[in-house]
């Protein structure tokens, strides 16, 4: 079998593996549901300013916020939590024993996480233009494709930069979660940028969650004249999988801690 | 003679000022299972995960079915199986997903349900991997470690933890593998295990070969037999007797000749009027020698020279 089927071969396995836990299928895929619909009952109608400096209602900012999130939970913290776990148990240790090449291994894992991504963030979108009148405007659409790749490539390349900072699995959960929602909060994905002191979106301009929740506001933006990318953002997403496709090569370890 | 399985020569491993391995020469002939015998911190896994690819060596020349393990060629990987110490598999998938998995990445999988025969999982096939017993999971293990169908199987002591009749069950498994013709090397700390199941044991101890031979060789090589008895307190045996404490609140003579041993032993005691409770006499099992050439304070001197069993390996 050529490497190429079988890292699609073992996104098959990951994928079973996925949907029949629990813990992962909730935190990872519905969590992000459920704040598409909590942010949309109590903010959705109420009229406020998005990030072009318009006028529109609450849903037109917390669609493109949730896809934000969407991208951040299923490949960041998915796979960091995924890959401590794999790696805690032996299940690296092990893997690395046969002869599956490692890229084929991870590529599976990427793949499996980006299909997840994938899925969130159409029934997002899907939800948003009929539950909440929120649609991709034609022009900005290739915008928005683009937006969610590059972030997809960025987060996944973060979480297996993270996953070499998590000491141990049951840590894993406190790690990511205490890198991820402070970040959520500040970069205009739970809460609008207009509430934010100016110091604390300077702060969260130094991190990537606001710039890929920025390039997504602006090709969801009805307003929008343009094509919708949003280039210094996406060059600062980018940046960031850059270094952390750096620091996992460095530190990476298929070992378990103990 | 057709090449061994594993060929070793003059094995070191460093850890910055920590020498693991201390020089070992190994060879294992195919088609046998190899015990490597040994104290927690000997060297044992750090030898094997040398062999298994995991880490590279310090110094010295390894072949393992005549590769060179340390390069990680994927040629090599598929001819060996690993079973690790740890449990690493997939928690939510099926006994029969997990072997076909692993199976998939070999380029001549052994049938799944050949795997499960042979580890004995045919009725748990269905079963999600984490609603297995302890012993199930780890004949999952021996599972996926076969199901590429492996030329070559690194066992790292596969029954820790189990009771004894979950070890019997492994123990007749490791025989399974054998009739099947491949070659085990096996680690582990129990001598039981090592007697019952090892075409040769070697025994390691401080990242050095003490001994190697076959189990029966390596008894024979210390043929003292053990006499244990206890006395009432404050009495103590004759010095001529040569017993010794044991440790244990029993005193013990170890002898060469223990008829005449156990001769003067009695005599003395009906003379005295003694009951010589708790009276043994042990023919020397593999424990003994183990621990005579392994055991804390024992006499570093005792080497396989002395003991001059080495001829009886290969």
């Amino acid at each position: 079998m050529s490497a190429l089927a079988l890292a699609l071969r073992q996104v098959r396995y990951e994928n079973r593996a996925f949907w029949r836990n629990p813990a992962a299928a909730f935190f990872t895929f519905v969590f992000p549901l459920i704040f598409l619909v909590i942010f949309n009952l109590m903010f959705g109608t109420e009229e406020i300013t998005i990030a072009g400096g318009q006028t529109a209602s609450g849903s037109v900012f917390y669609v493109p916020a949730v896809v934000a999130m969407s991208v951040v939970n299923s490949c960041f913290t998915g796979l960091a939590m995924s890959l401590s776990v794999a790696r805690d148990g032996g299940l690296l240790k092990r893997t690395r024993g046969t002869p599956l090449p490692a890229w084929a291994y991870f590529a599976g894992r990427v793949l499996h996480v980006t299909l997840v991504m994938l899925l969130l963030v159409v029934i997002v979108t899907v939800a948003g233009a009929l539950a909440y009148d929120v649609d991709v405007p034609g022009r900005t659409l290739p915008a928005a494709l683009v937006a969610l790749l590059v972030g997809g490539a960025a987060f996944c390349a973060l979480g297996f930069a993270v996953c070499t900072i998590v000491p141990n699995a049951e840590a894993a959960p406190a790690v990511v979660n205490a890198i991820v929602l402070p970040l959520l909060f500040i970069s205009d994905v739970f809460i609008p940028p207009d509430n934010a002191p100016a110091w604390l979106t300077d702060v969260a301009n130094l991190f990537p969650v606001r710039h890929l929740s920025v390039a997504l506001q602006t090709a969801f933006n009805p307003f929008e004249q343009g094509n919708g990318f949003e280039w210094l953002a996406l060059a600062v997403v980018a940046a960031w999988g850059l270094a952390g496709v750096a620091f996992a090569l460095r530190r990476f370890s298929w070992e378990p801690r103990r | 003679m057709t090449e061994p399985a594993i060929h070793v020569r003059g094995l070191r491993k460093r850890y910055g000022d920590v020498e693991a391995v201390a020089g070992i020469d190994l060879d294992v002939a195919r088609g046998e299972v190899f015990a490597l015998l040994g104290p927690n911190g000997a060297g044992k896994t750090t030898t094997v995960e040398v062999l298994e690819g995991y880490r590279e060596r310090s110094a010295g020349e390894v072949r393992v079915l005549g590769h060179d393990p340390a390069r990680g060629e994927r040629a090599y990987r598929e001819r060996i199986g690993i079973v690790l110490q740890s449990t690493g598999v997939e928690p939510y998938l099926t006994v029969e997903e997990t072997v076909a998995m692993f199976g998939g990445y070999y380029p001549r999988p052994r049938p799944v349900a050949e795997v499960l025969e042979v580890v004995g999982l045919v009725e748990q096939r269905r079963t999600r991997v984490r609603r297995l017993s302890g012993g199930q999971q780890r004949r999952l293990d021996v599972a996926v470690g076969l199901a590429g169908d492996p030329e070559l199987l690194f066992l790292d002591e596969p029954t820790t933890g189990f009771d004894p009749g979950a070890r019997r069950q492994a123990w007749e498994l490791v025989r399974r593998l054998r009739a099947l013709g491949k070659t085990v090397l096996l680690t582990t700390h129990y001598m039981d295990e090592a007697q019952q199941l090892a075409d040769h044991v070697a025994i390691i101890a401080r990242g050095r070969l003490v001994v190697v031979g076959t189990p029966e060789a390596l008894i024979a090589a210390n043929p003292e037999t053990a006499i244990t008895f206890v006395l009432p307190a404050g009495v103590m045996p004759p010095f001529e007797l040569g017993a010794a404490h044991d440790g244990g609140g029993a005193w013990r003579i170890a002898s060469v000749e223990p008829a005449r041993a156990l001769h003067a032993l009695t005599a003395w005691a009906l003379a005295q009027g003694l009951p010589l409770d708790a009276l043994d006499v042990c023919r020397p099992s593999l424990e003994d020698v183990y621990l005579q050439l392994t055991g804390a304070g024992c006499d570093e001197g005792a080497s396989a020279a002395s003991l001059g069993v080495e001829d009886a390996h290969g």
